[in-house]
């Protein structure tokens, strides 16, 4: 008998790559949302978030050929230099590829665990960047986004993994 | 015969050396960017795909202008108008005041023999998001080079400065806000006409004077405006008032804090000024050329 803390994974239906490009889509124009100051100091990257979640749980379908062009994207949404989103993405996409049979064996508590490091080392490696180029050290407010990030995690999960439950309900059952 | 192990899966290389690929390409575009600026072509087309996505992130606040437009009061838009109308009788009276300056300042300057200034055109430009990027103060606004927005132009409010385009896109411009770090404007104290440098803070929204020596006449409350001579901005247009002045004399240069006029971070409106003046080269000075090096400099 398994111990009880493990917990038997549902069977779910393959995802489609247009799912994950959309939720790409909707976390990218999340982020771009013209949000009041006070919001943007602290809110989290969902882009971010949204390619750990599928390098956690796709690792065959999005890699870092995606992760690096979505990194991209960001750069020119935020007129940041070029290769500084793509860089920290990359590393975040490895760290999802490398962990991600380790990640999902883990209650949702502890996969929150997991993720606020993962999302500071990103911010870290943004930072690094940016101190190179001749930036200030931002307050340590800069790192609050994280926090919520990893506390949106579980949200994010369940955002995500619903069209295939959904699915796998009305087909299987 | 050598022995492999069949492969069942497909694999590709592994992640590390992919997490290397990537980590390279990245750091190659960011010397690219940074050192050679050779990726401005990239840029305008990646967000020519993106310009779309941000005009839709836009469309919520938009839409809740209009229906806030929509359930005005009547009693508010009157309250507004009798406002504005009293505004623009007092507007008028130091416009005429001003029209009168203007002709007896031309007139001036023509008995002098000066050059004349030009009239400059203006583009009413509206901010459509700022960049959550916490390292740099931009903002981003709805008029492009299809507007004939040009890098370079200065971008003011009702109150003064705010800035200066830096990247203009097909149909959006960024325009850096004269409170980030990298930004740096001439100007003068209209109190006795001093001429100083003055930076952005970055973080706190300030603006600081640069290399003012201890002795400098800088008070709290002084007006500085825009001199003209960084050829960047028109002369005469407020930037900032003087908040704090610190004069520690173990410190080479006094410490001149001061607070911009302009809205610059809370704004929905802003003007993009068309001023492009020809401007005569700088003179040589004589006794700096020495002999054998005159034909070269002219």
């Amino acid at each position: 008998m398994p111990p009880a803390s493990v917990k038997p994974r549902e069977v779910m239906v393959p995802i489609r790559a247009t799912f994950i490009a959309s939720s790409l889509l909707v976390a990218l124009i999340i982020n771009l949302l013209p949000w009041p100051p006070a919001i943007v100091a602290v809110m989290p990257d969902l882009v971010a978030l949204t390619v750990l979640y599928w390098c956690i749980h796709q690792p065959r379908r999005f890699g870092f050929t995606a992760a690096w062009l979505i990194g991209l994207v960001m750069d020119v949404a935020n007129g940041t230099l070029f290769g500084q989103h793509t860089l920290a993405y990359s590393v975040l996409a490895y760290a999802g590829i490398v962990l991600h049979r380790r990640v999902l064996r883990f209650t949702m508590k502890d996969q929150v665990l997991h993720v606020i490091p993962l999302l500071l080392m990103t911010d870290l490696i943004v930072l690094a960047i940016r101190m190179m180029a001749g930036a200030e050290l931002p307050g340590i407010g800069y790192f609050a986004g994280s926090f919520f990030g990893g506390l949106l995690w579980p949200a994010v999960c369940f955002l995500l993994t619903l069209p295939q439950r959904l699915k796998s309900r009305s087909e299987y059952v | 015969m050598e022995h492999t192990t069949p492969r069942f899966f497909k694999h590709g290389p592994p992640a590390f050396a992919r997490l290397l690929l990537c980590s390279l390409l990245s750091i190659a575009l960011l010397i690219s960017d940074t050192r050679y600026q050779y990726l401005g072509g990239a840029r305008q087309i990646i967000a020519l795909a993106l310009y779309p996505l941000q005009r839709l992130a836009d469309a919520p606040g938009a839409l809740a202008d209009h229906l806030g437009e929509f359930f005005f009061t009547r009693s508010a838009l009157r309250a507004e108008n009798a406002q504005l109308a009293e505004q623009h009788l007092h507007d008028a009276i130091k416009l005429q005041k001003y029209r009168a300056l203007e002709l007896e300042n031309a007139h001036l300057r023509e008995l002098l023999g000066m050059r004349d200034h030009l009239p400059y055109r203006t583009i009413a430009a509206e901010i459509v998001y700022s960049e959550r990027d916490p390292f740099i103060r931009k903002v981003v606004i709805d008029k492009g080079a299809q507007q004939q927005i040009k890098a370079g132009q200065p971008v003011i409010d009702q109150a003064g400065v705010i800035g200066q385009v830096t990247r203009v896109y097909p149909w959006l411009a960024e325009v850096t806000l004269i409170t980030d770090k990298q930004h740096m404007l001439s100007v003068q104290n209209l109190r006795n006409g001093q001429r100083a440098v003055l930076a952005g803070r970055g973080a706190d929204g300030r603006l600081e004077l640069k290399f003012i020596p201890l002795n400098a006449d800088f008070q709290i409350g002084d007006q500085l405006a825009t001199s003209g001579i960084d050829q960047v901005y028109p002369p005469g247009l407020p930037v900032a008032v003087v908040s704090s002045v610190e004069r520690n004399p173990a410190d080479l240069f006094a410490r001149v804090v001061c607070k911009p006029l302009a809205g610059v971070a809370n704004h929905a409106q802003a003007l993009v000024l068309d001023w492009k003046t020809p401007v005569p080269s700088p003179p040589v000075p004589e006794q700096a050329l020495l002999p054998g090096q005159t034909d070269q400099a002219r």
